[in-house]
């Protein structure tokens, strides 16, 4: 009952249970946390609008994109990943989601930004309904926890649009 | 030596043979409640990798090597931002990269999906089969809710030097041939 063998699984099961239990806390804590994050985009210039050489319609625009996620960091959060999207629909698609550009927010001093920047990922539609094209601007984010469930949030912003003619 | 040799003849000698079978028993009783659990976690999160292991960089800094992520797939409509599993037709490895791109069809509801690692430069078309543009829905395993790290270690090491499995599984067998009870 004493021997090494005993006393090892018995150390072994404890010390796996009780890290799982703070583990779960950890986790269960961050549903006390307080979130407002603000953001605001401005489309600084839609820089092109073109129709590609095999056909679909491709947009590159500069965006100024502001924003403060600093409530989103609790002690359990690892890294916030943030990206902003553009959503739209077409006559055949019900829904696009683009993504434009994202950032990894390590911590907290990092969280309240301002950056203008073209799209870092290209913007290429199935097909060519682009021009004219009313769409969204979303930013969304997603709390990676250092242990447990992860949160994932959005703000849309509606009402930007595409010019009428390639450029 | 002759000694220690002949002792453990005996021990193995004088086990009863009610007492090796209470053990096979026990040992399959806990087998197969290990069976009972990882089939129930299949039911509730609906995929059939409830867990798995993160093996590559390409979701650094989230995600390292050797993290273990909880899944969980439902009948919701793929969004971007989601970090999901994904195989890819004739490839066993399971990925873990997060959607960027989506285009649903009115008419179907069917996804078109572009994946990508956070970590990476570029997506992940050169990881698709040859030709194929988009993933689709059935390609898709799962989405990440939750994550623990360091846990997965273990079935890395035993899948990279499987030496160390057949040490683990050996051992296990010979304790519980050789325990007095």
């Amino acid at each position: 009952m004493h021997s090494f063998g005993y006393r090892a699984n018995a150390l072994l099961t404890f010390s796996v249970t009780a890290l799982a239990f703070i583990c779960a806390i950890a986790s269960f804590s961050d549903k006390f946390s307080n979130q407002n994050p603000s953001a605001e985009i401005q489309i600084l210039n839609i820089n092109r609008l073109k129709k590609q050489s095999y056909g679909n319609d491709e947009v590159s625009l500069t965006l100024d994109i502001s924003a403060d996620l600093q409530s989103l960091f609790t002690w359990n959060t690892k890294q916030v990943f943030a990206f902003v999207a553009a959503e739209y629909e077409t006559s055949k698609n019900s829904l696009n989601q683009v993504s434009l550009w994202d950032v990894i927010i390590p911590d907290k001093e990092h969280a309240k930004f301002r950056i203008q920047t073209s799209n870092k990922y290209r913007f290429i539609d199935q097909g060519h309904n682009l021009r004219g094209r009313e769409f969204n601007l979303t930013l969304h984010w997603h709390v990676m926890p250092k242990t447990g469930k992860m949160l994932a949030d959005k703000i849309v912003m509606p009402g930007y649009s595409l010019p009428d003619a390639y450029k | 030596m002759m000694g220690w040799i002949g002792e453990t003849v005996d021990s193995i000698k004088s086990i009863k043979i009610r007492q090796l079978l209470t053990q096979a028993v026990t040992l399959g009783m806990i087998v197969t409640s290990a069976l009972i659990i990882w089939k129930a976690m299949m039911c509730v999160t609906g995929t059939e990798s409830p867990v798995v292991v993160v093996l590559s960089g390409s979701m650094e800094p989230a995600f390292q090597r050797g993290d273990i992520l909880f899944l969980r797939m439902t009948k919701d409509p793929i969004r971007t931002g989601e970090i999901v599993v994904f195989k890819i037709d004739g490839r066993d490895i399971p990925i873990v990269h997060r959607v960027i791109e989506v285009h649903e069809r009115k008419t179907t509801g069917k996804v078109d999906v572009l994946t990508k690692g956070d970590n990476n430069d570029v997506d992940d078309i050169g990881l698709y089969a040859d030709g194929q543009m988009w993933l689709h829905r059935h390609h898709i395993m799962g989405r990440a809710v939750g994550f623990l790290p360091y846990v997965g270690w273990v079935t890395i090491i035993m899948t990279e030097k499987p030496i160390i499995k057949y040490l683990l599984i050996g051992a296990m067998g010979l304790l519980v041939i050789t325990s007095k009870d």
